[in-house]
């Protein structure tokens, strides 16, 4: 698969539109990384001209502020500033809602200052300005809902994006009792992802999972790779990975485009 | 002798007014303990908002039962309050229906109906209220930290507005002069007949205690709110006006790590150059918060806010799960410190002594603290703009930050990030290796 990198691009003296920001999951998670794939189709099928960091790419530091390690996290996003900002970076798009958060919001005040886009935000400006089309005959008619991520959501007030392109595949879109600003976490922010969570009596996945097969669906989309982790083990803890998939947006447009 | 009620009245009313400004003064004075914090910009904003979500209720009505019967019990004491200021003047200037005489009857005949549909109304409405609470017991009312003064606290209240309201239509039910002039009386006409037979004398008796009763009650109250979660019908004003206007998703950057983080990173900086002549030796601050002092004046101020109605903690993925933490009773914890430091400072000429205690550990554990997703529900969901989340992220980072005391997984994690760039033990130079795996 072609994913060229800014080195790369540098040296052959170009310079891409937009840095594809893949993330730890995105780069290392096996079931991430499929996302970081469909997105990449997505981008090539649109004719973007994108670049990644490659192993010059490093943790956003969003976990350890979560976690409450100030220190770690500035590190982090000031050495990322440094490359970014030395390859004249100007616009970022990311398929994970905590880098889209942390760039967008925390990275500005220590310098790095960039138009930062989520994936489905990216996608839908695509679709908008015609250079992406969404087949709607594949998925058609499944019934699908779609768990809004809280740091798209909640904390950046981005709930259209992903349901727009989630209509476009022409797909039965149902909405979860809890969703847009009041949808319940699925359990992995604020570092949780990393750790045993604390005693109580039932896991948040299990719940939100929960939720969603209330709406009887096929399909359960996602936009975050930790959430799609999180609800991923919810179906499977409910015996259910027969008859529902979860699947990111960007998974979902690939599949529909047969790419 | 004439004048005794008159000079009763005035002292009662001193005293109540008197004792109200000196908590007042308190709380101001306990607010500011905390850090400093600007929020003087965006000020049309903030107006806009204290508009919007405090007079207009517009969280209030997310949940459409409790929030409409809320907006009853809100528009009728604020409304009902017009009443006070009649009772007032009568009481120091022994009038009666002094605003009769001023409005003529049909102005005030019609202004003390729409009081009494309202009295009525609230009365109704915190009637349902109580059944909600006791009978229905909501869930949200019934969590563990819902236990003791809070839920009594809960009751009270609404016992004392039952009691105020039906005094105020005792009181003009059994005043023979109103009754007779048969304006306003649109609901106390039919409580009037419960006295036929009555004597003048006593129907006069049974109306001025009604009337002092009920004064008194009111002054009773005022003095009241500063004890009880029913200090938000004041709070709500200042904190919906000074909440934070940022992205929810935004958190702080800290200042101090930022100078440390660029003085250890800038390679022009010599870590072990002598500090200059005559430059300060500045204490290097505590990072995050383990005490309420450490944490800034808004959220002592959303401490004191919080109403105590638990719909942050009934959407809060944590509580919903059975942990620990409540975001509620993370603001029940802060305001209980906070009052416990207020009171060392009183008891000990204006300074705090050392007790040995402190908001974290001796109140917030950090199971609680640790089970936080930071997903920002409870502080969508909040009706005043209170943000539990950042008391508890400041708590993490002194935990992290000062004492090293992040959960075992937490800290592989970040030894991770420091190594190798992720948060799992991958190299970095694998970074780019998923291009090619399919
Ligand atoms: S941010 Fe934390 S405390 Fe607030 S609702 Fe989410 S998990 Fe609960
Ligand atoms: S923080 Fe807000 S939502 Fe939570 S109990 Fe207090 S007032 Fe209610």
């Amino acid at each position: 698969m072609n994913v060229p990198t800014m080195a790369e691009m540098m040296a052959e003296g170009k310079k891409p539109e937009v840095l594809f920001w893949v993330g730890s999951a995105g780069s290392y998670d096996d079931r991430a990384k499929k996302i970081s794939r469909a997105f990449v189709k997505i981008l090539h099928q649109a004719n973007v001209s994108f670049a990644v960091l490659g192993t010059e790419e490093s943790s956003t530091g969003d976990e350890a502020k979560r976690a409450g390690n100030e220190f770690l996290f500035q590190m982090q996003a000031i050495t990322n500033i440094e490359i970014m900002n030395a390859y004249e970076v100007e616009t970022i798009v990311t398929c994970d809602p905590h880098s889209f958060n942390t760039f967008k919001n925390e990275y500005p005040e220590l310098g790095g200052n960039y138009k930062v886009y989520h994936h489905t935000q990216f996608i839908k400006s695509l679709v908008d300005q015609g250079r992406l089309s969404i087949k709607d005959e594949n998925l058609n008619g499944k019934r699908v809902t779609f768990h809004d991520p809280c740091y798209l959501g909640r904390a950046n007030n981005e709930y259209e994006s992903p349901r727009d392109l989630i209509r476009r595949l022409g797909v039965n879109l149902t909405e979860m009792k809890r969703h847009k600003s009041t949808a319940l976490c699925c359990g992995a922010g604020g570092a949780q992802m990393f750790k045993e969570p604390e005693k109580g009596n039932k896991d948040i996945n299990v719940l939100r999972t929960e939720d969603a097969l209330e709406t009887k669906p096929q399909i359960i989309a996602t936009g975050c790779p930790y959430c799609n982790t999180m609800m991923t083990d919810g179906v499977k803890a409910k015996n259910m990975e027969e008859s529902v998939e979860v699947m990111d947006i960007a998974e979902l447009i690939a599949n529909a485009n047969d790419l | 002798m004439q004048y005794l009620p008159n000079f009763l009245f005035a002292i009662l009313l001193i005293f109540g007014i008197g004792f109200f400004v000196k908590n007042i003064k308190k709380l101001y004075r306990n607010i500011n303990l905390g850090k400093d914090i600007d929020r003087s910009d965006k000020k049309s904003e903030r107006w806009r908002n204290m508009a919007y979500i405090a007079l207009g209720q517009s969280k209030m009505v997310k949940r459409p039962i409790s929030g409409f019967l809320h907006i009853i019990v809100y528009v009728g004491f604020i409304i009902i309050n017009i009443e006070v200021l009649e009772i007032i003047i009568d009481g120091l200037f022994g009038t009666h229906r002094i605003f009769q005489g001023f409005l003529g009857d049909s102005m005030y005949g019609m202004l003390i109906g729409i009081f009494e549909v309202l009295a009525a109304l609230v009365f109704i409405a915190v009637t349902i209220f109580w059944i909600r609470r006791n009978v229905i017991k909501v869930k949200r009312f019934w969590n563990k930290e819902m236990k003791g003064w809070p839920k009594n606290d809960g009751n009270y209240i609404l016992y004392f507005e039952m009691v105020l309201m039906g005094l105020f239509l005792l009181m003009n039910s059994t005043d023979i002069h109103f009754q007779e002039a048969g304006i306003g009386n649109v609901i106390s006409q039919y409580i009037a007949p419960l006295f036929d037979g009555f004597s003048n004398g006593s129907l006069h008796l049974i109306e001025r205690t009604a009337w002092w009763i009920h004064i008194a009650g009111i002054l009773v109250f005022l003095n009241y709110l500063y004890y009880s979660k029913h200090l938000h019908i004041l709070l709500a004003f200042p904190n919906t006006y000074y909440a934070n206007l940022e992205a929810k998703g935004k958190f702080t950057n800290d200042k101090n790590v930022t100078k440390e983080v660029q003085l250890m990173m800038d390679p022009n900086v010599d870590p072990y150059a002598t500090p200059e002549e005559g430059a300060e030796e500045t204490v290097p601050e505590k990072f995050g918060a383990s005490d309420v002092t450490d944490l800034n004046w808004v959220q002592l101020l959303n401490a004191y806010t919080c109403t105590e109605c638990g719909r942050c903690t009934s959407s809060c993925p944590a509580s919903l799960t059975g942990k620990e933490l409540s975001p509620r009773n993370i603001m029940m914890k802060t305001r209980d410190r906070l009052e416990e430091v207020g009171k060392n400072i009183d008891s000990n000429g204006g300074e705090f002594k050392d007790d040995g205690k402190q908001l974290l550990n001796d109140f917030i554990t950090p199971e609680e603290l640790w089970a936080c997703t930071s997903c920002n529900a409870c502080v969508e969901e909040c009706p005043v703009s209170i943000d539990p989340l950042s008391i508890i992220m400041d708590m993490r980072r002194y935990l992290v930050m000062e004492e090293s005391a992040a959960p075992q997984e937490l800290n592989m994690m970040m030894t991770n990030i420091e190594n190798n760039g992720a948060p799992w033990q991958y190299n970095q130079q694998d970074r780019l290796n998923w291009k090619d795996e399919e």
